[in-house]
């Protein structure tokens, strides 16, 4: 089983970040993983993705161009990713930020409005991680219950007080029905 | 559970130079190997080590010269126009026969280019790192694991040899994560007898110099230095294999290439094409006796590389143009797609006649 993620939005949305959690997740339950930014100008203030892979085998490319998990924190990127996601992959898109539906009929498309709920719950900034909680949810890729572990190693010693603003955005996303 | 962690390359790669002995670094930033000089600012100060942001890339090479001298292990880093500045201090600690460590994020040239991955460095770290006849030794990582593993390598080759070595990575080696195991693994101690230590009045001083007037000794110099090659090129070569066994066509790749070429042929592979890979670690000493021992059992040889054709030069000497060798590339920060090598391994296994 190999999961190519594919982590895409604006510079600042906390998407590097929310793909190391992934890929911490994957390493703590033995996967093979891997962690690709993109980087450079384009991440200061432009548009930022990040490819993560989950996989019971060997990480071949760590360039995910064919995600089966697309995560969409803005318009740009869905339009940019959409058309790439294989068939039967799954689409979780920020309907806060993306008014516009997945047209694609062959992949599974799932909408939370995170950034919204991020400043509803005094969790701004944190919108990455009530997507990555939805995520968790409906694709079961890595079990919730381990969230803590994962959550300690990719949270800095100096901001461990943010820690549990984390979780909460987690579980947030997590237990959204949308 | 393992007991990996996550990191990135550049960041496993100061790590593991620092677990390798080195204490010395000098350098200047430069994207995408920035994370390296990053990461030793914070960890030498620490370990009484030596970090020095120089003011210039030759000014930092010509300090690794200096520390280089002392026998103590050093190294800087930087990306491919910083490279290019280096250049001569990399053919001054050739000539001078010293052991350092120079790493190279590459990224897409020439001139200023742009700062995405590349490969278009492979004939200036195999062939043109510096003037006069001289080799460095070149390894290639392919995993963030191996940003470690070649990093020990390199140093204990360099000293090994009495010469510099370069890692030769990429935009992709350097900023990706991957689980990696830091064992440290042995330190081999070499003879340093000829190091600058200070002689206290007890031995002969030493003397470290490229400059030699006297044209028979320069050529003695130089013939000596190349039967230490010799050596080299006969103990030293490292290679990887992938799906060899039964192959019709052989794909050539290193690094993040050799990362997209085993997708590719996997995905050629459930289509019933025999393709496999040899994949050089070393590419100087470059694996050339297994590539000519192949080129009499497959059809036909890919380059898969991010440079416009440079790889394909060693593999078509290598090989001594016996089959036909394709070239597949992206260059200017691109990386082939999956299906870009999958179309050329489908290209390369309509070539008939397989001995």
């Amino acid at each position: 089983m190999t999961n190519q993620i594919l982590i895409a939005g604006f510079g600042g949305q906390g998407i590097l970040f929310a793909g190391k959690f992934l890929a911490y997740e994957g390493l703590l339950e033995d996967k093979e993983v891997s962690w690709l930014p993109s980087y450079g100008p384009e991440m200061r203030g432009g548009t930022a993705n990040c490819s993560v892979i989950l996989s019971d085998t060997k990480v071949g490319s760590p360039i995910v161009s064919e995600p089966d998990i697309l995560i969409a924190m803005n318009l740009p990127s869905l339009d940019k990713y959409e058309n790439d996601t294989v068939a039967g992959g799954k689409i979780f898109v920020d309907s806060s930020l993306i008014s516009k539906k997945v047209a694609r009929t062959d992949v599974d498309a799932y909408y939370i409005p995170a950034t919204a709920m991020a400043s509803d719950n005094n969790l701004t900034g944190l919108a990455n991680m009530i997507m990555l909680g939805y995520l968790i949810k409906k694709t079961g890729i890595i079990p919730f219950e381990n969230i803590d572990r994962a959550l300690a190693k990719v949270v800095p010693a100096r901001k461990q007080d943010l820690l549990g603003l984390n979780k909460t955005a987690l579980e947030l996303g997590y237990n959204y029905e949308g | 559970m393992s007991d990996k962690v996550l990191m990135k390359g550049n960041e496993a790669l100061a790590e593991a130079a620092i677990m390798a002995g080195c204490r010395h670094y000098f350098g200047y930033p430069i994207t995408p190997q920035t994370e390296v000089a990053a990461y030793m600012s914070k960890r030498m100060p620490k370990i009484n080590g030596v970090f020095l942001q120089a003011e210039s890339e030759i000014a930092a090479i010509n300090m690794v010269i200096g520390v280089a001298s002392t026998g103590k292990r050093v190294m800087t880093s930087s990306s491919s126009p910083g490279i290019s500045l280096k250049s001569e201090g990399i053919s001054y600690l050739a000539g001078c026969d010293l052991p350092a460590l120079i790493v190279n994020v590459q990224r897409g040239g020439p001139g200023l280019g742009g700062i995405q991955p590349s490969q278009a460095d492979y004939f200036h770290a195999t062939r043109g790192a510096g003037h006069g006849d001289f080799h460095l030794l070149v390894l290639a990582p392919a995993s963030v694991q191996e940003m470690v593993n070649l990093t020990f390598k390199a140093f204990d080759l360099a000293e090994k040899y009495r010469m510099p070595a370069m890692i030769l990575s990429d935009g992709t080696m350097g900023q990706m994560m991957e689980p990696v195991s830091l064992d440290a693994g042995e330190i081999h101690e070499y003879d340093k007898s000829w190091a600058l230590t200070g002689t206290k009045c007890e031995r002969k001083p030493n003397i470290i110099n490229s400059l030699c007037l006297q044209p028979e000794e320069l050529e003695r110099l130089n013939v000596e230095r190349y039967e230490r090659y010799k050596i080299v090129e006969r103990d030293e070569v490292m290679y990887e294999e992938y799906m060899m066994d039964d192959a019709d066509v052989c794909i050539v790749a290193f690094g993040v290439a050799a990362r997209v070429s085993q997708n590719a042929i996997d995905k050629a592979r459930a289509a019933g094409i025999k393709v496999g890979m040899i994949r050089p670690i070393t590419l100087w000493p470059f694996p050339k006796k297994v590539l000519l021992d192949t080129a009499d059992r497959v059809k036909a040889f890919i380059s898969v590389e991010l440079s416009m054709g440079q790889l394909i030069e060693d593999i078509e000497l290598a090989t001594r143009c016996k089959k036909p060798v394709l070239l597949c590339s992206r260059v200017g920060g691109m990386i082939p797609s999956t299906d870009n090598v999958l179309d050329k391994i489908k290209e390369a296994d309509k070539i008939g006649g397989a001995n």
